[in-house]
């Protein structure tokens, strides 16, 4: 545990000298609190009403019909679709760490001295997956809490508040938050094991985000409609995957691969 | 302290160790020579159990090699060819790290004394960055000894240094010969291995030869005595060569070179031979061969 724990203050120390990597943990974050809270400033002052309710898929309005009317109905689907924005920081998050890590550790030559010591390569790689999953989950917390906040001073409407944090949210934030930042840091780690540039690395780590995006448009476009059963089945099947890719990470982590090929 | 037995290593079709059989004993310091691709590092890496031999065994402070791999981890210490630093992180910082992961009971005055031993406390607190090669150097072998290893591999220890730097790692090797640590020094420097280590062993590959400097150096040229003359020519040598116990005799502008298994029993009748022969004998030395003409003759061969 405490080997552990001395990677990820090692992690942290190294890889926060980063402005790439402070950018993405800090303000990133940020903005995806902001833009949804903008929307729902906007169309405060602007109000609900005068939107064209037509625009709104039908599955969604009659998912929402609960006591809300269709101006309420209209904001909370609007803001809804910004909130997937909240789960790009638990993506983005660790690929930047992570790529940053292994690039430095390459560049460095630092992995052969460390793999010297007595540290296990299980504690090796859970210290480098904390390292990334950590503030990443951290980030999405805190831009959601944000948001929350935010969102409690703009919307005096408590129908509207309950609607926008319904369970789906929590399920989402709370679990499939976490479950995505833990395949996001695998995924890069392998890339970049394999990659010797992390701004190449990167953008290739940075395909995990293709299947969010496709969420998104789906959802924009009408197509998807998330719910929270949908999502508990997403979590479902990222924790199938998650253990998919610690399997492979830890078939990846070998001593003496590291040594041979990580070049 | 280290035992090797017919220790292999390739790497898809090139072998890089091949069947390497070895002692070295506790509190030996012992030399690892070979020229470049040798497979020195490729041998440090399979006996700090960094990577795995293809075949063969060995034994590494008491433990087996392949079963015990995380005790002989934390027996031993290792130099790595390329020195690893975090370059973001101070000097001190890097030391610490290890410190915490090799479980070292008391990290900073470990760090400290260490860090003062090489000449680097002044500057504990600057990112590893700014350090020249031979200050990263000198930090990573502080970072190798952290722990008090019982055996320590050195690759290649001065290499990039300058002369005073490679004096101080010198004297902080010959420091833990005194201590009675047991040292495996691979190296290019054969002055080095001359100075520093009780036995070496001369390697391409294959081991080619293993005996303490002083032996290597009789055992390939017998030994050499040179004769300042007023005169000597090739006929001279020619007429020396002629007497049973002189394995070569050359001519060299006015000195004869002779190679002799026994100078002591035999120079003196070469004295009264050369006094017959009408030449003055001016001064009678020892030709020391160095070890480099060893190395060289050794490695060209295999
Ligand atoms: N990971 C690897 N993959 C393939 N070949 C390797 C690998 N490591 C070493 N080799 C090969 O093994 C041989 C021995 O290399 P090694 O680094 O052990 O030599 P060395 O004696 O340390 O040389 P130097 O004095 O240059 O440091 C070389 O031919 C090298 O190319
Ligand atoms: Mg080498």
């Amino acid at each position: 545990m405490d080997k552990i724990k001395t990677i990820i203050s090692k992690e942290w120390a190294e890889v926060f000298q980063n402005r790439m990597v402070l950018f993405s943990v800090i303000f990133m974050p940020l903005t995806f609190a902001a833009l949804p809270l903008f929307m729902l400033y906007a169309m405060r002052s602007s109000g609900a009403g005068s939107v064209d309710v037509g625009s709104v898929p039908q599955a969604f309005l009659s998912g929402c019909a609960e006591g809300l009317s269709t101006g309420e109905c209209f904001q909370v689907y609007f803001v809804t679709q910004f909130m997937l924005l909240f789960m790009l920081t638990p993506l983005i998050v660790p690929v930047n760490i992570a790529a940053y890590s292994v690039a430095g550790e390459k560049t460095t030559r630092s992995l052969e001295p460390l793999l010297a010591t007595p540290i296990t390569t299980a504690e090796l790689l859970a210290g480098k997956n904390l390292a990334a999953v950590i503030p990443a989950v951290l980030a999405t917390w805190l831009s959601f809490l944000i948001f929350g906040v935010g969102a409690r001073i703009l919307i005096a409407n408590a129908r509207v508040l309950s609607a926008l944090f319904n369970p789906m949210w929590w399920v989402a934030i709370l679990v499939v938050g976490p479950l995505l930042s833990v395949l996001s840091t695998n995924f890069s780690l392998m890339v970049s094991s394999r990659v010797n540039d992390p701004r190449v690395a990167e953008q290739l780590s940075s395909v995990i985000m293709l299947p969010l995006l496709v969420l998104f448009f789906g959802q924009i476009a009408g197509y998807v409609s998330l719910n929270a059963n949908l999502m508990i089945l997403l979590a479902l099947a990222l924790l199938a995957v998650d253990a998919l890719m610690v399997y492979l990470a830890i078939q990846l982590f070998q001593r003496e691969t590291i040594l041979t090929r990580w070049k | 302290m280290i035992r090797t037995e017919d220790l292999t290593r390739s790497f898809r079709r090139l072998v890089a160790v091949d069947r390497l059989t070895l002692e070295v004993a506790e509190g030996e310091v012992f030399g690892f020579l070979g020229p470049n691709g040798a497979g020195k590092t490729t041998t440090v890496r399979m006996l700090t159990a960094l990577i795995a031999p293809t075949s063969g065994r060995a034994m590494v402070g008491g433990f087996q090699l392949g079963e015990d791999d995380s005790r002989i981890r934390r027996a031993v210490g290792i130099l790595t060819e390329v020195p690893g630093m975090y370059d973001n992180l101070s000097a001190e910082y890097n030391l610490r790290i290890y410190a915490r992961l090799y479980e070292v009971p008391n990290p900073d005055a470990q760090v400290e004394k260490y860090l003062r031993l090489l000449g680097l406390w002044e500057r504990r607190a600057d990112p590893a960055a700014t350090f020249s090669k031979g200050m990263k150097q000198k930090l990573a072998i502080a970072r190798a000894v952290l722990h008090e290893p019982r055996v320590l591999f050195l690759d290649e220890p001065t290499a990039s240094l300058d002369p005073e730097s490679a004096h101080v790692v010198h004297e902080f090797i010959a420091g833990l010969r005194r201590a009675g640590r047991t040292i495996f020094l691979c190296t290019h420097n054969l002055d080095e291995a001359d100075r520093l280590c009780d036995r070496i062993g001369v390697f391409k590959t294959r081991l080619l030869a293993v005996d303490t400097p002083a032996r290597l150096r009789t055992e390939f040229f017998g030994r050499r005595v040179v004769f300042h003359l007023n005169r000597a020519d090739p006929g001279l040598a020619a007429a020396v060569r002629q007497m049973p116990f002189v394995r070569d005799a050359q001519a060299v502008e006015n000195k004869l070179v002779l190679a002799l298994d026994n100078p002591d029993e035999h120079n003196p009748e070469l004295v009264r031979f050369l006094v017959g022969q009408g030449v003055d004998i001016r001064f009678v030395g020892e030709l020391r061969r160095s070890l480099e003409d060893v190395y060289l003759q050794l490695v060209k061969a295999a």
